[in-house]
């Protein structure tokens, strides 16, 4: 099994996140376990606006990039390979935005 | 050419990526194949100059890449490789085995053409380890410094290896949209050797061959598709013309102005074949109605004679499965063909509001090319100032230019 981060971008909304997706996003392990893969681990981050960047000695509020749809979270999940990765990875509760699937390193053992 | 060079050139041609595609599958690394295979030909040169051509070139190649690509990987030289090794779904077989060695080139081409590389990278990895080109060949065919477009290879066979993309044939659920992207690269390299984009009159005959050679190999790993057979008559219908499209000096040649006498009736019977095979077998796809549309064009005793309202309907049919604005260009000009040049530039009008084919030369070429059979002189002129402005094709500046001056009242 190979492992992947999957990072999650949302347009942010004032209300924050709904109630149901966060529901949603509740049920999506078992899901993915359904088909064969497992989430090793979850991160769900506060909206952007609550971010602080450093870059070298200067320390600036917001994200460190900005962008249309921010990072709203990340979890690291084990599949088979690329092709199962994305089909779990599409499993994931989105409202208005994506998701992006990377691989990790240091686990190239087969 | 010797005898025994001419054998391994011909081998190179027909067996590399029969011989890769097995040889992958034991190394689980592109590069250490890659490396076998170059080793395993450059030893048939000698090989077989002494002790003679075997009967099965490619089993023979097959056989000394994997042993060869085995021999490395125990000294340990590959295993030291930081990026992980391919992923193979069935059990690897370790020892070399005895024949048949399993067809693995369909692996291969779904490995080169998965939709997680960017499309330039799989027109690149298909021609470099599918076709076998050299990697300053491919940077030659797109017109990019040999360094781009080694590097672009290199990311690619990373990203292959990194994001384990799998080395394996899609699943029927998946199958025929995966099939659509190879599909779609092989027609992509015939074009771009039929038109070449940019540069000189010289027409990339290399890459058309590549491409209509790939066409075949598809067809024989997958006879039963609709689609690939719709691809290979498509390409053989164009190819069957491709000698009539310039005249001696390289002047682009109008379809009505083409030598139909020139055209090679044995590839537009065997397109006309495929055809009536793809669209016979349930509904036709993009591919299949393409090569129906360039059949009929084919057969056409002239220009005039062309069956348009039958062109027209299968463009309607196109529309439906492949609602592309450039398909609704072309579909105009069967539009002025059966119902008048001014329905068609009407529609013609119609797209160039909708804005999507901003920037595609053939859009304002067509409308004045419809204009000047309107009589509409000025209008013709401008338009045709319009398409030269961004074409980067010498052959085809000489022709909008050429045009232009038919479309301007004689002074």
């Amino acid at each position: 099994m190979a492992q992947y981060a999957v990072l999650i971008f949302e347009h942010e909304t004032p209300g924050g996140p709904s109630p149901e997706l966060l529901e949603a996003h509740g049920r999506l392990p078992e899901r993915i376990a359904d088909q064969g893969g497992r989430v090793l681990a979850g991160l769900a981050l506060e909206p952007s606006g609550t971010a602080t960047a450093i870059r070298g000695d200067l320390i600036t509020d917001g994200p460190f990039i900005e962008t249309k749809e921010a990072m709203a979270g990340v979890f690291v999940l084990e599949a088979r390979d690329l092709d199962h990765a994305l089909a779990l990875a599409a499993l994931t509760p989105i409202a208005n935005g994506g998701v992006e699937v990377r691989p990790l390193t240091g686990f190239g053992v087969m | 050419m010797s005898g025994v060079e001419e054998a391994v050139a011909e081998a190179h041609r027909r067996e590399w990526a029969y011989v890769l595609a097995a040889t992958v599958r034991v190394t689980r690394d592109i590069d250490a194949a890659e490396e076998a295979v170059q080793d395993a030909y450059v030893q048939a040169l000698s090989t077989w100059e002494s002790s003679g051509v075997p009967d099965r070139p490619g089993a023979w190649l097959t056989t000394v890449a994997r042993r060869r690509a085995l021999n490395t990987m125990r000294r340990g030289l590959t295993l030291t490789e930081k990026l992980p090794l391919l992923l193979v779904p069935e059990e690897t077989e370790m020892t070399v085995p005895a024949e048949p060695i399993p067809d693995d080139r369909l692996r291969l081409i779904f490995t080169c053409c998965h939709p997680a590389l960017g499309q330039e990278a799989q027109v690149a990895l298909t021609l470099r380890l599918v076709c076998g080109v050299a990697t300053p060949d491919i940077a030659q065919a797109f017109l990019v410094p040999d360094a781009t477009m080694a590097a672009r290879l290199t990311r690619a066979k990373k990203k292959i290896a990194a994001a384990r993309i799998p080395y394996a044939v899609p699943d029927a659920a998946a199958l025929p949209e995966r099939l659509d992207a190879v599909l779609t690269v092989i027609h992509l390299l015939y074009a771009t050797g039929h038109t070449a984009p940019s540069g000189s009159s010289l027409v990339r005959d290399d890459l058309t061959t590549r491409a209509m050679d790939l066409a075949r190999m598809l067809l024989l790993l997958l006879p039963a598709d609709r689609e690939v057979t719709g691809l290979l008559a498509l390409l053989l219908a164009h190819h069957a013309r491709r000698t009539t499209r310039t005249d001696a000096t390289g002047r682009l040649l109008r379809l009505e102005e083409q030598d139909r006498s020139l055209w090679d009736r044995a590839m537009i019977a065997e397109s006309d074949r495929l055809v009536v095979a793809a669209l016979s077998a349930g509904p036709p796809g993009r591919f299949s109605l393409q090569a129906a549309i360039a059949a009929l064009h084919a057969e056409a005793a002239t220009y005039e004679a062309t069956d348009w309202s039958q062109i027209l309907t299968l463009y309607d049919a196109l529309l439906r499965v492949w609602p592309s604005p450039v398909v609704a260009l072309n579909r105009a000009v069967a539009v002025s063909m059966v119902t008048g040049p001014a329905a068609a530039l009407a529609e013609v009008e119609r797209l160039e509001e909708k804005g999507r084919l901003a920037g595609y030369r053939y859009l304002p070429a067509t409308k004045a090319d419809l204009l000047s059979r309107l009589g509409r002189h000025a209008e013709a002129a401008e338009a045709y100032r319009a398409a030269l402005a961004l074409s980067d094709n010498a052959a085809e500046q000489d022709f909008l230019v050429e045009r232009l001056r038919s479309a301007q009242p004689t002074s």
